[in-house]
C-alpha cells in the first residue's frame, strides 16, 4: 500500500501538473457524470486545486434526481389505490412531489418498507400474501440485481420500473449542445457492468476524450490530469483509469441478465426531456412481475400533474451542466437538505444535497 | 446509487458470500461475478458483487501515482 503522505504529495504534484498544462488555455470544461465523483470532488474540495479555467461540472449521474415526476406519481397513486407493501431504497423515499414524500405516505398507513437490496424485497415477498412491489431505481450498476431478482420468480413480487441505461443519456446530452463539453469523467461503476467498450459509439460519432475513473482523490485528481493532456492534443481519446474495477469487456454475465429482463425504451428524464432507448421497461416475457402490467386497472385512472412547488426548481439545469446549486435562487434559502424542494437536495448523489453538505462552492 | 464499497470475500456459499468492509460482515450476493473465492476482494452495491477488485490493478495506479511524484 502506498503511504497516505505519497498519496497527498502525488496530488499536490498532479494539481501542479495540471496548472502547468492549463497556463496556456483559455477554458476547458470537464463534465463528470457520477453522484459519487461530485461527492468526492466537493469533500475533498478537489477544484481548490484546479486552475480557475479549468471547470469541473456535474452532469446527469443522479439516479434519483433523474427520474422524472411522472414516475413518483404513479407510484404514489398505486401505494394509495392497491393492497400491496411497497419496498424502496431510501433515497427514493424521501423525494417530495407537492410536499409529500413516500416516508410521508408511510406515516399515513401506507405498507412502505425501506430496503438496503432488492433482495430484501424478495424475502419480504415470499413471507407475505399480499403483492410486494418493489420500486426499481437505478443505472447499470443496479439493473443487473433487480433482473436477478425477477429472474428469482416469486410470483408476488413485482418491480415498477424508473431503472434507465446511462450511456444513451450521454449521447442524448451531446445532441443538445447546450452546454460546452470538452471531455467526459465516465461513470465508474456503472463502467464496471458496461465496460469500456460501451463508450466506442459516442468516442466514434462525437470524438469527445472520455476517461473511465475510480472514486480516490488521486483517481479524480489522475482522471483530470489524463483528460486535459488529451484534450490539449486533440485525441479522440477512451481512457480507463479505473482498471482495477473496469474491463474492457464490463461484466458479461451482468449484462446478460441485464438484457434479458429489461428492454430499452424511448423514456423521459428529469431535465433531459425524452431519451431515445434509455428506459428500462420490463420485457413482455416477464410481464407478470411488472407492476404497470399487473396492476393495469389501477393505472386506468392515473392523471399528471404539474407540482406548483417545483416551479422555480432548477434540477433540469443542474443536471445538464448549465448551472451550480449557487444558480437556483432557493439554494440554501427556500431549499435546504431538510426540508428539500427538488430531488437534487434530497439525493445524497443529487449535486445540491452535496453542495449543502460539504459548502465551499466553486466550479 | 451507483456506490460500491470494496469488501473481502470471508467465505462462500454460493449464490452468497460474507464479506467483510473493514469490520462490518454482510451477507451479499456474488452470482453476477465469476468464481469467487475467499480472499479476494469484491465491490459491492446494494447487496450485490457486481465486479473482482484486480490488486495487480490497484498496485499499477499507486505506482502510477508514485512516478507522477519522479517525473
Ligand atoms: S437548490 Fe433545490 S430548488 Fe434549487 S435546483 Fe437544487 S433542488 Fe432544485
Amino acid at each position: 500500500m502506498i503511504s497516505l503522505e505519497k498519496v497527498k504529495a502525488g496530488i499536490k504534484e498532479l494539481s501542479a501538473k495540471i496548472k502547468k498544462e492549463m497556463e496556456s488555455e483559455e477554458e476547458i470544461r470537464i463534465m463528470h457524470l457520477c453522484g459519487t465523483h461530485e461527492d468526492t470532488i466537493t469533500r475533498y474540495n478537489l477544484r481548490s486545486l484546479l486552475p480557475e479555467n479549468l471547470k469541473l461540472l456535474s452532469g446527469p449521474g443522479c439516479p434519483v434526481c433523474i427520474i422524472p415526476d411522472v414516475d413518483l406519481q404513479m407510484v404514489f397513486h398505486l401505494i394509495q389505490n392497491a393492497n400491496i407493501i411497497l419496498t424502496t431504497f431510501g433515497d427514493m423515499a424521501r423525494v417530495p412531489f407537492e410536499g409529500k414524500s413516500l416516508f410521508y405516505y408511510k406515516s399515513k398507513g401506507c405498507d412502505i418498507r425501506i430496503v438496503y437490496s432488492v433482495f430484501e424485497a424478495v424475502e419480504i415477498a415470499k413471507q407475505s400474501d399480499k403483492p410486494v412491489v418493489h420500486f426499481g431505481i437505478g443505472f447499470e450498476t443496479t439493473m443487473p440485481s433487480t433482473a436477478l431478482a425477477i429472474l428469482d420468480g416469486v410470483e408476488n413480487f413485482h418491480v415498477f420500473s424508473s431503472h434507465r441505461f446511462f450511456i444513451p443519456a450521454m449521447e442524448h446530452l451531446l445532441s443538445l449542445g447546450e452546454a460546452k463539453i470538452d471531455g467526459f469523467i465516465n461513470p465508474g461503476h456503472v463502467s464496471t457492468i458496461v465496460g469500456v467498450k460501451a463508450y466506442e459509439p459516442i468516442k466514434e460519432r462525437y470524438g469527445v476524450p472520455q476517461i473511465i475513473a475510480g472514486f480516490e482523490p488521486y483517481d479524480v485528481m489522475l482522471a483530470v490530469y489524463h483528460l486535459v493532456k488529451a484534450i490539449r492534443n486533440e485525441e479522440k481519446a477512451l481512457l480507463n483509469e479505473y482498471t482495477r474495477a473496469v474491463k474492457y469487456e464490463g461484466n458479461v454475465k451482468a449484462q446478460q441478465v441485464m438484457d434479458e429482463v429489461f428492454d430499452r425504451q424511448d423514456w423521459e428524464w428529469r431535465g433531459l426531456g425524452v431519451v431515445p432507448a434509455s428506459g428500462g421497461a420490463i420485457r413482455k416475457k416477464y410481464e407478470d412481475y411488472d407492476a404497470m402490467k399487473a396492476f393495469e386497472d389501477v393505472f386506468k385512472d392515473f392523471e399528471p400533474k404539474e407540482d406548483a412547488r417545483k416551479k422555480v426548481c432548477r434540477c433540469g439545469e443542474v443536471l445538464r451542466g448549465l448551472i451550480t446549486p449557487s444558480g437556483c435562487p432557493l439554494f440554501m434559502k427556500a431549499c435546504t437538505p431538510k426540508d428539500p424542494i427538488g430531488p437534487c437536495m434530497v439525493s445524497f448523489e443529487g449535486t445540491c444535497n452535496i453542495w449543502a453538505k460539504y459548502g465551499g462552492y466553486r466550479i | 446509487m451507483c456506490l460500491a464499497i470494496p469488501g473481502r470475500v470471508e467465505s462462500v456459499e454460493y449464490p452468497f458470500a460474507i464479506v467483510d468492509f473493514s469490520g462490518t460482515k454482510k451477507r451479499v450476493r456474488i452470482d453476477l461475478v465469476d468464481d469467487v473465492k475467499p480472499g479476494e476482494y469484491v465491490l459491492v452495491h446494494v447487496g450485490f458483487a457486481i465486479q473482482k477488485v484486480d490488486e495487480e490493478e490497484a498496485k499499477k495506479i499507486e505506482e502510477m501515482l508514485a512516478e507522477i511524484l519522479i517525473e
